[in-house]
């Protein structure tokens, strides 16, 4: 999908990058880590994605964050042609890719896999592209390479 | 107390629609507005009420200052993309129906041509409404509407069939329509294999299921009912008008059920404060930014059962002389995009039987949608008076 980063010759314009605010910043600092972390109400537990100030369910701003599986299944998709950002010149086409993860919130990443449908098990993480970290998305294949 | 038939369409405006206009986008929503007012048979400084649409040209106080206003009245902000112009029509006649102003003007301008930030892809992660997928969503790739409503539409063509067949004839429709207005910007037929053979976008969207950039200027001015009676144009009356958001507004992807729109929450409201139905509609106009999404709109109102938009629309009769022409000015994929308010304009011109070419024989009622953002909606029924 990307380039080793020792071979561009002439710069790449750059793709954009997160701007965290002292809300997500952790978000960003576990993704650098390459861990995928989840904003949880502390006082009621329920799980919430894209994070925010209050939970939905019981309006506590107490939260704290939890490392997530990165397990979940293919929701939908789309495969990415036309380049709206001359960072992405050299990666079309890629595949976007939304899944929903076990803890019951939804992910949107970039696809590293094989034949899409909804339902296919995956798996996400972390991975370094350039200067930016993106989520990556692939095929589960066995129920033990956990 | 409800708002129907409290407000009425007294004027409306359109500049030429184009692209590489030298014009800048607050001179062509002047020119569009002023435009609107003539035709209203009202002069610049009666105007008492003002709402700009979106934040790309003019706000209340350019207008007063330009028009010599000299006691606005009322004036607000619907935050909504292209949901808002119809929204804005919720507000105007609430503020009409409630004595506070007798006519307001809504209004929007845009040169995508001088000014490259008011493109899509790059204008929508300087907005708020968006900050979930520009931080979370735009480093990775998710960059413009395009690529952020393309998973709603393969979702939706994975669990209810729907085809690119289904797109194209939205596509071939409001092309038709196009060709029967002198103001559209497309000006050749096309098939269902042109559509197939453009090229792919974001899939499932090729180049002809996208609607157009372009430079423009569309207003409307929505008067008091109970003064519309004596002014210059026949009144459309606003008998129904609702809005509805999608759960999740600014995250498709997190949204519970991402082929459900806000127009799903609001439509049946608009319906039931007009007394009509679904049946009753003698042409619509449907904000089509991209082809699945009017598909997916006439599902939310209740055309047909979700689902089932595909199969609906696939015998035609979106066309020009079908059982429910829509788009009848070639919409936001084949008129011009002016963020829906040229939709407002046309069905109003239709009710009025001002429509030349394009008109739809006996319309006397018809509705109008909006589609903002991520799924934001609103919809308005409009009556020949």
């Amino acid at each position: 999908m990307g380039h080793p980063s020792a071979d561009p010759p002439s710069p790449m314009p750059a793709k954009p990058v997160p701007v965290p605010s002292a809300l997500t910043q952790p978000y960003w600092d576990a993704a650098q880590r390459g861990q995928l972390v989840l904003q949880q109400c502390s006082r009621c537990a329920t799980i919430r994605h894209y994070p925010r100030l209050l939970c939905a369910q019981c309006h506590s701003a107490d939260a704290h964050w939890t490392l997530a599986s990165g397990r979940g299944h293919i929701h939908s998709w789309t495969v990415c042609h036309h380049v709206f950002h001359p960072g992405f010149a050299d990666d079309v086409p890629y595949v976007l890719v939304t899944v929903d993860l076990q803890e019951g919130v939804r992910a949107l990443g970039r696809w590293c896999g094989g034949p899409l449908a909804i339902g296919v098990p995956v798996r996400g993480r972390f991975e370094a592209l350039g200067d930016v970290v993106q989520l990556v998305f692939s095929p589960e294949l066995s129920q033990d390479n956990s | 107390m409800t708002l129907k038939d409290k407000a009425c369409v007294t004027g409306i405006g359109e500049t030429v629609y184009m692209r590489g206009s030298s014009s800048s986008a607050f001179e062509l929503q002047l020119q569009a507005s002023l435009t609107a007012i003539a035709d209203a048979g009202l002069q610049p400084a009666q105007i008492d009420g003002v709402i700009p649409i979106g934040i790309v040209s003019g706000t209340a106080d350019d207008f007063i200052d330009n028009f010599g206003i000299p006691d606005l009245k009322f004036s607000t902000l619907v935050p909504h993309g292209g949901a808002s112009p119809v929204m804005a029509l919720q507000s105007a006649a609430a503020a009409v129906a409630a004595g506070v102003c007798s006519h307001v003007l809504i209004t929007f301008g845009r040169n995508v041509t001088a000014a490259a930030l008011t493109r899509a892809g790059a204008r929508i992660h300087t907005m708020p409404a968006f900050h979930f997928v520009t931080e979370f969503e735009y480093p990775f790739g998710a960059i413009a509407p395009a690529q952020l409503y393309a998973p709603m539409a393969r979702r939706h063509m994975e669990l209810y069939g729907t085809t690119e067949a289904h797109f194209a004839e939205v596509a071939i429709a409001c092309r038709e329509h196009a060709l029967r207005n002198s103001n559209a910007l497309m000006k050749k037929p096309i098939t269902m294999e042109d559509h197939h053979h453009s090229r792919m976008i974001a899939d499932p969207f090729r180049l002809l299921d996208c609607s157009l950039e372009s430079d423009g200027g569309a207003a409307i001015v929505v008067s008091a009912a109970d003064q519309a009676a004596d002014m210059r144009q026949r009144p459309v009356l606003i008998s129904g008008v609702a809005e509805g958001h999608p759960d999740s507004p600014g995250s498709i992807t997190q949204r519970p059920d991402m082929t459900s729109l806000g127009l799903a929450k609001c439509a049946q409201r608009a319906f039931q404060m007009a007394g009509v139905t679904p049946q009753d509609m003698d042409l619509l106009e449907i904000y089509d930014c991209f082809t699945y999404a009017v598909i997916r709109q006439l599902e939310d109102l209740g055309f047909c059962a979700k689902g089932e938009g595909g199969p609906f629309i696939a015998d035609g009769r979106l066309r020009p002389g079908g059982a429910l022409p829509t788009n009848t000015h070639g919409g936001l994929l084949s008129q011009a995009h002016v963020w829906g308010l040229n939709h407002v304009v046309e069905l109003t011109r239709q009710l009025r039987g001002q429509a030349g070419l394009a008109q739809v024989p006996g319309a006397e009622l018809g509705l109008v949608t909006g589609y903002g953002d991520m799924g934001d909606g609103a919809v308005a029924i409009l009556r020949r008076g």
